[in-house]
């Protein structure tokens, strides 16, 4: 057997294309290391540690440019598309960490773990949005779930925590079977799992009929709409979001969100021009599927943090129109509105987290009563963030939601944009209730005082809200990043 | 002056929104200072507005010709989609503009007696001001539906934080019912973008005159059953703000739980969005099909004002009562509309800027009653001009021009809209003139009951309306009764914009 022969050059650019996952993976092994030596009392240090190593890897996202670099033989690559969800991602990170500061003190996480099982959830998202390969996006997955089973579980002597996590847990591992079953088929048939050439493949017309590669196409499908947890796929959503420790919960919602999505973009939009119409009928029925009963099922809820996980179901349907629509237009929509959500999901389950005091019945919705005239920049906050997720301008949900229908209106799926208007017109209903609460209800005799954040969590929380507000009046340029971004897919 | 002349609108606009700003940003316990930058700031906007009065040039169109509009302000927002900062006022924008100047000013001057949350409340009134300048200044489509939506939230939490007893549900109700009616003018909205293009540069556009040049339609634009369909989704969008029958149940419970200054503003311009939405927008960009469904509109015009009174004179709250009148004198603006005539049109929009004079008088003595004795109710009083004949006064001058008596706009508006709708529709006029026999008969009931008979010794104490309450009322009344002596002003103000929209919708048959 010959020696394999090493190519210094190849090597050196395949490490750059990483570069900002290696950073992320090496502040997570630092953070365990340094806990082991680390007195109790300084464990906050490790959040700061945490938090300087995410920034220095979004300054490596932003440094490297948007320059397309191919990495380990086209495993990953590091393009417009993988920078723009490395962002969404990290942000998503860095506010959480943000967060943690304050939270981790009153439920006890400041622990070495959470911080670096968050991280290396990270990294497995990022590498989820740079894959090019569908065993990378299959790596990444592993990497990002196992430590957010852990997350969910992370409290242990709560119930519903451990509800929470064993029901995703055992959904996840059918899901992950799902998708590397979908990958064997794929690759049955094509002999190739390398995204790009599979896009090229399909446009031969022998694949795309290939009932074992349809198969295939399908249960990779399930396997991502698993994890974004569109409807029929979303049984462990609100279960898992309600016992998750509530920073976990506004993690997992935006920055898993964004990473599944991430994978099924570069997925759709390169490969569903071979597989139309059909596709395109599954996606439209899955959108509809999922605005609608995540929609209808928030209406119902007492439970604020379970209100918004099932909102965030219906949010996941929104950016599934944009897929739906299969053109720049479409994936530059969903790309806007992962990030918008990000930050104003985070914001919203912040504040939350501020009033509602304990897990549980701290969230239940009479616990909001009153608070917006005691505590005004908490219930001001709070407001514009459900204001911005029910799509109200000039917030930047608003403006997501404009283009994700616009994008279908676009391309003839009128009907499909109606559907989804009239299901933000719902969801308002039950953003406004909590509003509701907050400002024309009267408080209640024993009503706690919310926590006073810390510094570093007001701060999340004001970027949060400077963004949703900025995002909707001056989108342009996010906007153009995110078209660039697509038009970086496409080439 | 430069600088101000080339940005009025934008001033007018936003100079309310940096009081609302400002006020949030005072520390607590300074009430009074909150009131006064209140005051200062939606005063602004009436020298402006006055400015705009003098400037105006009365004899250009607009309507659909983007060099005939006055005070254009235009700039490139949101470029990949084409969304314009576009401004710009005609003859069918600025009596609104006025208006909204005017009783925003006195709206503001109205709610000096709140207590609660004086800070949160000035803001929000700030805020609505905004959006409802910038709802009658843009010419940009989605620039307009940002302002619309941007309105509904102030609104909301002022009839929901400072309403009556039902309130929430109030509030609720009102911000569904519009929310329905304006995410389907976003899918209109965006059939209109997606099926137009910009004749300039090719592109796809926002920009409402180009909307209205039939010639920037493409095929699937011009089949006329689609049209049918865009024109009703923006018909019901606008329908539900007029509010015409049958979308106009939230507005009695609205009405009834908001505060006064916020009914004042509800009825006086709140309503003309509606109006003034068809006028700026679905007449010009659908004329084939307003024509085609001229007749359906003026049925419709003849429902509001029938039912509309009948449903006041059942009514014993007064507040209820005068919002049902609102419904009905609303009947006369799509009725003088659906005419299609130039008389129609300019009474049409007349009763819009007349009536929002008188609805904002008849809401603040409500108000002025509401605050003495508690309660609204018509047959809980009697005899009351025995105690308090200046306000008395006032609530006969106000309803004598609200049931069209001559010598008040309302006459001559209402005069108009017969005048130009009955050579087209005969019968359905006829029907329509019926309707004022029961406004004129509820007012005068209502009078009766309240002011005359016997005296309610429960009411032998109350106060009389004070110096702030007249100067609010003051302004609406001389104004009233000076456009009902001598409405040309006016009139020559709006009737050249007015008689091109006519040529403009008239020009397809």
């Amino acid at each position: 057997m010959a020696p394999i022969a090493i190519d210094a050059q190849a090597l050196l650019q395949s490490t750059y294309s990483i570069l900002p996952e290696i950073l992320v993976v090496a502040t997570a092994l630092f953070v365990l290391f340094v806990d082991l030596i680390l007195p109790e009392e300084n464990k906050r240090v490790l959040c700061g540690v945490s938090i300087i190593g995410v920034a220095l890897s979004l300054f490596a996202v932003f440094s490297m440019g948007p320059a397309r670099i191919s990495g380990f033989s086209g495993a990953v690559v590091h393009d417009g598309l993988g920078a723009f969800f490395e962002i969404v991602i990290l942000s998503a990170c860095a506010l959480t960490l943000l967060m943690a500061t304050g939270y981790s003190e009153w439920e006890g996480t400041h622990k070495g773990e959470f911080y670096s099982l968050l991280l290396l959830s990270t990294s497995g998202m990022m590498f989820m949005a740079k894959g090019t390969d569908l065993m990378t996006v299959f790596l990444g997955l592993e990497t990002l779930s196992i430590p957010i089973y852990v997350l969910v579980g992370f409290h242990r002597n709560r119930m519903s925590s451990i509800e929470g996590a064993l029901k995703y847990f055992l959904l996840g591992a059918f899901a992950s079977g799902f998708l590397l079953y979908g990958i064997a088929l794929i690759y049955a048939v094509s002999g190739t799992t390398k995204i790009p050439q599979l896009a090229a493949m399909l446009l031969d017309a022998s694949l795309a009929g290939n009932p074992m590669f349809l198969a295939g196409a399908g249960l990779l499908l399930v396997g991502l709409a698993f994890k974004v947890s569109l409807v029929p796929f979303h049984m462990w959503t609100p279960d898992a979001y309600e016992g998750a420790p509530t920073l976990v919960t506004a993690f997992m919602s935006a920055a898993v969100k964004a990473a599944a999505f991430a994978a099924l973009i570069r997925f759709l939009l390169l490969a569903l021009p071979g597989m139309q119409p059909a596709m395109g009928k599954i996606l439209w029925i899955l959108a509809v599927l999922t605005m609608t009963v995540g929609n209808l099922s928030a209406l119902r809820q007492d439970n604020v943090k379970r209100m918004l996980a099932y909102s965030s179901i219906a949010h996941a349907g929104y950016i599934l129109v944009g897929m739906v629509s299969g053109d720049v237009l479409g994936g530059q929509a969903s790309l806007f509105y992962l990030l918008v959500y990000a930050f104003m999901n985070i914001g919203a389950f912040g504040v939350v987290m501020l009033i509602a005091q304990k897990e549980d019945e701290g969230y239940d919705i009479g616990n909001f009563a009153g608070i917006g005239f005691r505590y005004p920049v908490l219930g001001a906050l709070l407001t514009l963030f459900l204001v911005s997720l029910g799509g109200i301008p000039p917030t930047a949900g608003f403006i997501g939601k404009f283009y994700l229908f616009s994008a279908a209106v676009k391309n003839g799926y009128i009907g499909l944009a109606v559907i989804g208007v009239l299901n933000s017109a719902v969801s308002i209903y039950y953003y406004l209730r909590l509003v509701v609460y907050m400002y024309m209800m009267p408080a209640g005799a024993e009503a706690p005082a919310p926590r006073p954040p810390r510094v570093a969590f007001s701060l999340a929380l004001c970027a949060s809200a400077a963004v949703v507000l900025v995002l909707g009046i001056l989108p342009r340029s996010v906007l153009e990043f995110a078209e660039r971004s697509v038009l970086s897919l496409l080439m | 002056m430069g600088f101000i002349d080339s940005h009025i609108l934008s001033l007018m606009t936003f100079l309310p929104l940096l009081g609302g700003a400002l006020i949030l940003c005072l520390p607590k316990g300074t009430d009074n200072i909150v009131k006064i930058v209140a005051a200062v700031a939606s005063f602004l906007p009436i020298p402006l507005a006055a400015r705009l009065w003098v400037a105006f040039d009365r004899t250009v169109g607009g309507v659909n010709v983007a060099n005939q509009f006055q005070f254009v302000e235009h700039y490139s927002w949101i470029p990949s989609i084409n969304v314009e900062y576009f401004m710009g006022a005609d003859g069918i924008s600025l009596p609104m503009l006025l208006l909204t100047a005017l009783v925003s000013f006195l709206a503001v001057i109205g709610s000096w007696g709140i207590k609660k949350q004086i800070k949160g409340y000035m803001a929000l009134l700030l805020l609505l001001e905004t959006g409802m300048m910038g709802v009658f200044a843009s010419l940009d489509f989605f620039l307009f539906y940002v302002f619309w939506e941007v309105m509904l939230l102030p609104m909301y939490f002022l009839i929901g934080i400072w309403g009556g007893p039902r309130k929430e549900y109030a509030a609720i109700k009102f911000f569904l019912y519009t929310l329905f009616g304006s995410v389907l003018m976003l899918i209109v909205m965006l059939a209109l973008y997606f099926n137009s293009v910009n004749p300039e540069t090719g592109g796809h556009t926002f920009n409402m005159l180009h909307f209205m040049q039939q010639s920037a339609h493409n095929a699937w634009l011009k089949d006329f059953d689609v049209r049918i369909l865009l024109f009703l989704g923006l018909f019901i969008g606008f329908a539900i703000k007029v509010p015409l029958f049958p979308f106009h149940t939230w507005l009695p419970d609205a009405h009834v739980e908001a505060p006064t200054a916020i009914s004042v503003i509800l009825a006086g311009i709140l309503l003309k969005m509606g109006t003034y939405g068809l006028m700026r927008i679905s007449f010009p960009i659908f004329p084939d099909v307003t024509v085609w469904f001229a007749v359906p509109m003026a049925i419709l015009g003849v429902i509001n004002i029938v039912y509309g009174a009948l449903c006041a004179m059942a009514q014993s709250d007064l507040k209820k009562m005068v919002a049902y009148s609102s419904v009905s004198h609303m009947g006369f603006c799509l009725l003088g509309m659906a005419a299609l005539t130039p008389a129609g049109m300019v009474g049409a929009s007349f009763q819009m800027f007349s009536h929002g004079m008188i609805t904002s008088m008849l809401f603040f003595l409500v108000g002025v009653v509401y605050d003495r004795a508690h309660h609204r109710d018509i047959d809980g009083f009697g005899g009351l001009g025995a105690v308090v004949p200046v306000y008395t006064f006032f609530v006969t001058v106000a309803f004598f021009a609200s049931l069209g008596l001559p010598g008040f706009s309302g006459f001559v508006a209402e005069a108009m809209v017969f005048l130009g709708s009955f050579p087209v529709f005969r019968t359905i006029v006829i029907f329509a003139a019926s309707g004022i026999i029961i406004v004129a008969a509820f007012h005068l009931w209502a009078l009766q009951r309240v002011f005359l008979g016997p005296l309610n010794p429960k009411y032998a104490q109350l106060e009389e309306i004070n110096a702030r309450e007249i100067f609010c009322l003051a302004p609406l009344a001389l104004l009233t009764l000076y456009f009902g002596v001598n409405p040309m002003p006016i009139l020559n103000l709006m009737s050249t914009s007015l008689i091109k929209l006519v040529d403009v919708v008239k020009m397809v048959i």
